[in-house]
């Protein structure tokens, strides 16, 4: 439909009563990603500060849980890409800062598997860059359509 | 739980490890060349994929036979010639490392595809060549219900056992086939974790003391420095007490111990740390000085300092010693004895050492019993190659050795952990 002088914004509201959000069970993949993530960065934080290499353990589980939530939540955002109408806004940016948070996230790991202080400090940069990146692909995936915003 | 997920995992490290080269280079002796520190995102690899023997047999110098005098046990692991010249074999698989982190869990999967599957024996098993023909007709369980048993040694009438966490003593009668009793405990072994789980053992030429190499609990300290809490280091024990001290320090793992006849001096075999590159760091032969400190962790081959362990100690790497020979790095030498003439006359001075193959090298490396030649009681040369073709071009391994054993009697004895074989090389008779 074009708009005309006929049409303007409620009666696109009529067609679609809610403004759409990403599916509960993508938004709480979504939000797991970047929790896990993040403790991945806490724990590499303290493993940087005091050589205890049982926050490094952590910090390798933390990214595995990552990448599990975080390669859930890029499936989703593919079918996202090709649903009419879908729930995020920038669609494509949105796929592709999952993706980069999986990628980056799985050489985080790969990083990790590194023996003992071997993975510093690459480990704690590239930790912070995918929680970095989770964050902003959270906001921009829990945002929700909102007119005339 | 995740090891599904971890299978692409596995999967790209095996591609990635398809690719890559490494050469050689002179690493044997006194002063093997070391480059620098390296590892890429994955860890190089190559793991043995195992085959039967079929009709092959291992290669032996011109003018030496190999026999497989025992099939189908179960881990041998080392071995140990007795006066009468019954052979007894400790089979076994040991080790009770939780897997800690997700690469516990891809590397067990790859590395064990290159190790045997038969499960551990966890015994001792003799072996008789009544009529002394050279084939080994009667083979009796000597002791079972073990944990793990690894290394023996006689001294007079009482039989001494490694387990992976106790040292352990029989009485041994000449000729006996059996133990008559189970065996008294001397002194409990460090088995916590115990990722080196192998407990090697040799005796002093007096007897009084037992000596127990035990392994380091991790590769560069990766399960924290209070897991290493009495690893990495050769025990001296007392043979009637059970009191021990430590001989000798900072040997990542010592795999096998052996006295030189004569000196009476303390040899020992040792592996060295892995992932910072194929040609880092040489597994070494070594007379043990009492109370010397041979690097592990902080430092390799002297004085270079090894930056994954935190934090670093400059007082303790200053005093580390250099190990006396260069095996080459990632070798995995586990097994060591001194010659005797009977071996013939290129084979009568020197060490036997058994090398069980490596992992960490695009270019395998091992996979071979070396002769490392001695002159004037020190090792002197270039080891030579006294049975190979445990490994052939293309990666096929029919055999990984383990334990060697000189016979008073003029034979090399190989137990081979991948396919569960006994092998006597001797001199052709004339």
């Amino acid at each position: 439909m074009s708009l005309s002088e006929h049409s303007y914004v409620p009666v696109v509201l009529a067609d679609r009563p809610y403004p759409r959000l990403i599916h509960p069970l993508h938004a709480f993949l979504l939000a797991g990603t970047l929790t896990l993530f993040l403790g991945a960065l806490i724990c590499d934080i303290a493993y940087f500060e005091s050589a205890e290499v049982q926050w490094k353990n952590f910090a390798s589980w933390l990214i595995v849980g990552g990448l599990v939530f975080g390669g859930f939540a890029l499936l989703c955002s593919v079918i996202d890409l090709f649903r009419h109408g879908g729930g995020v806004r920038r669609p494509i940016l949105y796929f592709l800062l999952l993706l980069a948070v999986w990628v980056l996230g799985f050489g985080d790991e790969l990083i990790h598997a590194k023996d003992a202080w071997a993975s510093m400090p690459e480990s704690l940069y590239v930790s912070a860059i995918v929680a970095l990146l989770a964050i902003l692909a959270t906001g921009l995936g829990l945002s929700t359509l909102r007119t005339g915003a | 739980m995740n090891a599904s997920k971890l299978l692409p995992l596995v999967a790209l490290s095996i591609l990635l490890t398809a690719c890559g080269k490494d050469t050689e280079p002179e690493q044997y002796g006194s002063d093997p060349k070391l480059p620098e520190p390296h590892r890429g995102l994955l860890p190089t690899m190559k793991i043995a994929s195992p085959a039967a023997w079929g009709d092959k047999r291992p290669k032996v110098p011109e003018g030496y036979s190999i026999t497989a005098i025992a099939t189908d046990l179960k881990i041998p692991r080392q071995t140990l010639v007795l006066p009468n010249g019954d052979i007894l074999v400790a089979e076994g698989k040991g080790g009770n490392e939780p897997k800690l982190i997700p690469k516990d869990f891809i590397a067990g999967i790859i590395k064990a595809r290159g190790t045997s599957d038969v499960p551990s024996g966890n015994r001792l098993t003799l072996l008789r060549d009544k009529d002394g023909d050279g084939t080994y007709k009667e083979k009796t369980v000597f002791a079972e219900n073990l944990n793990a048993p690894y290394g023996l040694a006689l001294v007079g009438n009482q039989l001494y056992v490694a387990d992976q966490d106790a040292l352990l003593r029989f009485d041994y009668r000449e000729g006996q086939t059996k133990a008559s009793g189970p065996p008294e405990k001397i002194t409990d072994l460090p088995s916590m974790i115990n990722h080196h789980w192998t407990k090697s053992l040799t005796a002093s030429p007096d007897g009084r003391f037992l000596y127990v190499g035990i392994g380091s609990n991790s590769n560069i300290t990766e399960r924290g420095m209070s897991a290493e809490v009495d690893r990495a280091m050769v025990w001296q024990v007392d043979a009637q007490t059970g009191a021990h001290r430590p001989y000798a320090t900072g040997v990542r793992n010592p795999t096998a111990l052996a006295i030189q006849p004569g000196s009476g001096q303390l040899y020992a075999v040792a592996n060295e740390r892995d992932e910072i590159g194929p040609n880092l760091v040489p597994d070494y032969l070594t007379a043990l000085k009492d109370g010397g400190f041979y690097g592990w962790p902080y430092s390799y081959w002297g004085q270079n300092v090894d930056s994954r362990v935190q934090p670093q100690n400059p007082k303790l790497v200053a005093s580390a010693i250099r190990p006396d020979y260069s095996l080459g790095s990632h070798v995995a030498a586990l097994g060591v004895s001194f010659s005797a003439p009977e071996m013939g006359a290129k084979f009568a001075d020197g060490a036997f050492v058994g090398e069980h193959g490596s992992w960490n090298r695009d270019v395998p490396a091992g996979y071979k019993v070396v002769f490392v030649p001695f002159s004037n009681g020190r090792p002197a040369g270039p080891p030579i190659d006294f049975v190979n073709g445990f490994m052939d071009q293309d990666g096929k391994t029919y055999g990984r050795p383990v334990g060697v054993t000189v016979d008073p009697r003029g034979a090399l004895i190989i137990a081979d952990d991948l396919s569960n074989t006994i092998w006597r090389v001797t001199a052709a008779k004339r």
